[in-house]
């Protein structure tokens, strides 16, 4: 593997990093709550143990950063209805296992659906130029694959081709969380991938409205640690700021070609979160220019009625970072990797998933 | 009867493979032996330990179907003799008596890759001074099997109480590992999937009983397992549930080679939790533990031993990993992580 210093994992500097958290903590005077709102700082947090060493007094939660996760049940269902339609419908590996309100999109496959698995939107795309079937890619995600999605659009793909988006925007969904009466949070981790595209000062709104600090960090153990001691500052000063401490990746006007992409091509509606419910602005749908590649608008999809079926399943609570996989009744007995009930255990990102993978922290 | 059927999950060495074996298996054959020095199915053991009256034999049986049957670093015969060889040593049986070598083959393979796959299996036996001493050869049509499956048995005789119990650890206890972990699981998916890395990946499958014999000469060895399907977080989970004791593990110390290391993390797997064909799991009284480690590092497949972790009296059955930053649960990995990789 590559040295410590270049892979951010050093036990020394993360002691001296945990040292300062403590102090930090003991500064506040205070039981701190801070929300991360991605799966890979879940995945980090989950495989280096961190939890099992953060200070008592300091939380850190995961909130709506799992795209397949905070997919709503009826995308899921849309998706199932084009590909039963006897269209392709290709998508994220993640995505095909995901349960919609009749059946996931595997079970539509089974059923002799024909159901893809692809690496990107391109991909679905080069699909669509070697069949004169219609090509439906199931998009979701955050802006990091929102922006290729648009990229592909703009391209011009082939007519037999279009897009169901699913994909979200994240700064409006750390709104609502923040907003949200039970949940009370001192301050934001926010994704350093998705920065790479948004850059940091889209957060400056977040920071504005709520007055927490918000702190872009990065994936390594270091990374995380670093960031929490950042925001532990911000909170002792008594300062709500967006700092970015991912500097290596991220930069604070993002990505401008990716950017400019990504709003040529979609524009922010109002939409479901599963778990956070309504979002006024974080869903993304093509815009009127690209809309000939709109599944939505090319075919008429019939989905069965959202059934509000009873499950003890709290993927929704966990995804608002108000519950934690394993206040789950479900979690690891009736709800394991190999026949998950919710989405939190399908994905990769998600938190029950990656609870279950890593073991857990250490109990006291 | 029921309507399940068994799935690729049920053959990966996890959780699954025992429950599988929990329902079909060990209610039927698993009576403990009349003996208690003997060993039995119902311990899930590296292998059977039946007292005679001047001291017991051992012995254990494997069937090798590995995907591709020739991958670098070995090919199923090379795997199919160091496995139940393995499986002997891991069972304190270093200087087994024979094998058996029974071959299935699909119609259709040339013979020339079945004799390369025969020289293989010799080569180890010759090395080990183990020779195959009986066997048997059938041909299935065309798709029936893929190429070749290859069922070794081997018979060692040990003194009367010698035998490595997998239940044989103590608080206190060091583990020591023989080698790098995952080179095999991650050379393997690697040749499968025909991903090519800068570095070569290599299985690391070669016979352990030299190990084990070289550890015991210097040390008290107290349990041992040789961790195959399922990988180091598969073995020393069961050293801690069978012992009901906990491991604490320095993920840290557990050597991974680079190469391995560096592949995995673009696979997305862990090499802690694919197979190993060339490693053994020791457990060593603590006084012994450097000593121990030390003379395995002067022996063939030996030169990266280290001592990864400990025995203790909390957390029974679960093993601990100390990331360097933070402590987590180690678990055993659910469903199907690599099928067929030995």
């Amino acid at each position: 593997m590559t040295t410590d210093a270049l892979s951010f994992r050093d036990p020394d500097r993360a002691d001296r990093l945990r040292d300062r958290l403590e102090r930090l903590v003991a500064a506040v005077d205070g039981d701190v709550r801070v929300m991360h709102v991605c799966g890979s700082h879940e995945e980090a947090i989950a495989e280096f143990g961190i939890r099992s060493v953060l200070p008592d007094g300091l939380t850190v939660a995961m909130g709506p950063g799992c795209p397949v996760c905070v997919t709503d049940r009826p995308e899921v269902d849309e998706a199932v209805a084009l590909a039963e339609a006897g269209h392709v419908v290709a998508t994220y590996g993640d995505m095909i296992r995901v349960p919609g309100t009749e059946k996931s999109l595997a079970a539509a496959r089974d059923a002799g659906a024909d159901v893809r698995t692809v690496y990107s939107a391109s991909e679905a795309a080069d699909i669509a130029r070697e069949t004169d079937r219609e090509v439906v890619f199931f998009a979701t995600g955050f802006e990091t694959t929102a922006a290729p999605t648009a990229a592909v659009l703009r391209e011009g793909p082939p007519a037999n081709f279009s897009v169901l988006s699913a994909h979200k925007y994240v700064p409006p969904a750390m709104d609502v969380v923040a907003d949200h009466p039970d949940t009370r949070i001192d301050g934001f981790l926010a994704a350093g991938h998705a920065a790479t595209v948004t850059g940091t000062d889209v957060f400056e709104s977040v920071v504005e409205r709520h007055d927490l600090p918000v702190v872009v960090a990065g994936f390594e153990p270091l990374d995380v640690l670093a960031a929490l001691v950042f925001l532990l500052e911000d909170l002792r000063d008594g300062e709500a700021t967006v700092t970015n401490a991912y500097p290596r990746c991220v930069a604070d006007a993002g990505n401008e070609r990716a950017r400019t992409a990504l709003w040529e091509v979609f524009e922010r509606v109002p939409g479901e979160w599963r778990g956070i419910a309504q979002v006024p602005d974080a869903s993304l749908r093509i815009r009127e220019p690209y809309a000939e590649y709109d599944a939505r608008r090319r075919f008429e999809i019939e989905t069965p009625a959202d059934d509000g079926r009873g499950s003890d399943c709290i993927c929704g609570e966990i995804m608002a970072g108000r519950a934690a996989p394993r206040d789950c009744p479900l979690f690891g007995e009736a709800c394991t990797p190999r026949s998950p009930v919710g989405a939190c255990m399908v994905s990769d990102e998600g938190p029950c998933r990656i609870q279950h993978a890593y073991g857990g922290d250490r109990r006291p | 009867m029921t309507d399940r059927t068994v799935t690729l999950a049920h053959g990966a060495g996890t959780e699954r493979t025992r429950e599988l074996l929990a329902d079909l298996v060990v209610d039927r054959f698993g009576d403990a032996p009349a003996d208690p020095a003997g060993v039995g199915l119902a311990a899930l053991d590296d292998g059977a330990v039946l007292p005679t009256d001047d001291g017991a034999v051992v012995i254990t049986t494997d069937s090798h179907v590995v995907d591709p049957p020739s991958f670098p670093g070995g090919d199923v015969g090379r795997l199919a003799a160091c496995g139940t060889i393995n499986d002997l040593a891991a069972m304190g049986a270093t200087d087994p008596l024979g094998l058996s070598s029974a071959v299935v083959v699909e119609a259709g393979t040339p013979v020339d890759r079945v004799d390369a796959y025969l020289d293989s299996m010799a080569a180890v036996c010759d090395r080990v001074g183990c020779p195959v001493r009986t066997g048997d050869t059938k041909v299935v049509r065309d798709g029936e099997v893929d190429e070749v499956v290859v069922t070794t048995t081997g018979v060692a005789r040990i003194e009367r109480g010698a035998h490595l119990p997998a239940a044989g650890l103590s608080p206190g206890d060091r583990l020591v590992v023989s080698g790098p972990v995952g080179d095999h699981g991650v050379a393997l998916l690697a040749a499968r999937e025909d991903f090519e890395f800068a570095s070569p990946l290599t299985s690391d499958v070669a016979p352990v009983a030299h190990l084990v014999a070289a550890a015991r000469e210097v040390g008290r060895v107290t349990a041992a397992t040789d961790p195959t399907r399922g990988g180091f977080a598969t073995a020393v989970n069961e050293l801690a549930d069978a012992a009901d004791l906990g491991l604490v593990v320095e993920e840290r110390a557990v050597p991974v080679a680079d190469a391995t290391a560096g592949a995995a993390e673009v696979l997305g797997i862990d090499p802690l939790t694919v197979a190993c064909e060339g490693r053994i799991v020791l457990g060593v009284a603590p006084e012994d533990a450097e000593r121990v480690r030390d003379r395995l590092r002067d022996e063939p497949g030996g030169a990266d031993a280290r001592i990864v972790g400990r025995a203790v009296a909390d957390h029974p059955g679960e093993v601990v990993l100390d990331t360097g930053v933070g402590e987590r649960y180690l678990p055993v990995p659910t469903g199907e992580t690599l099928p067929r990789i030995c």
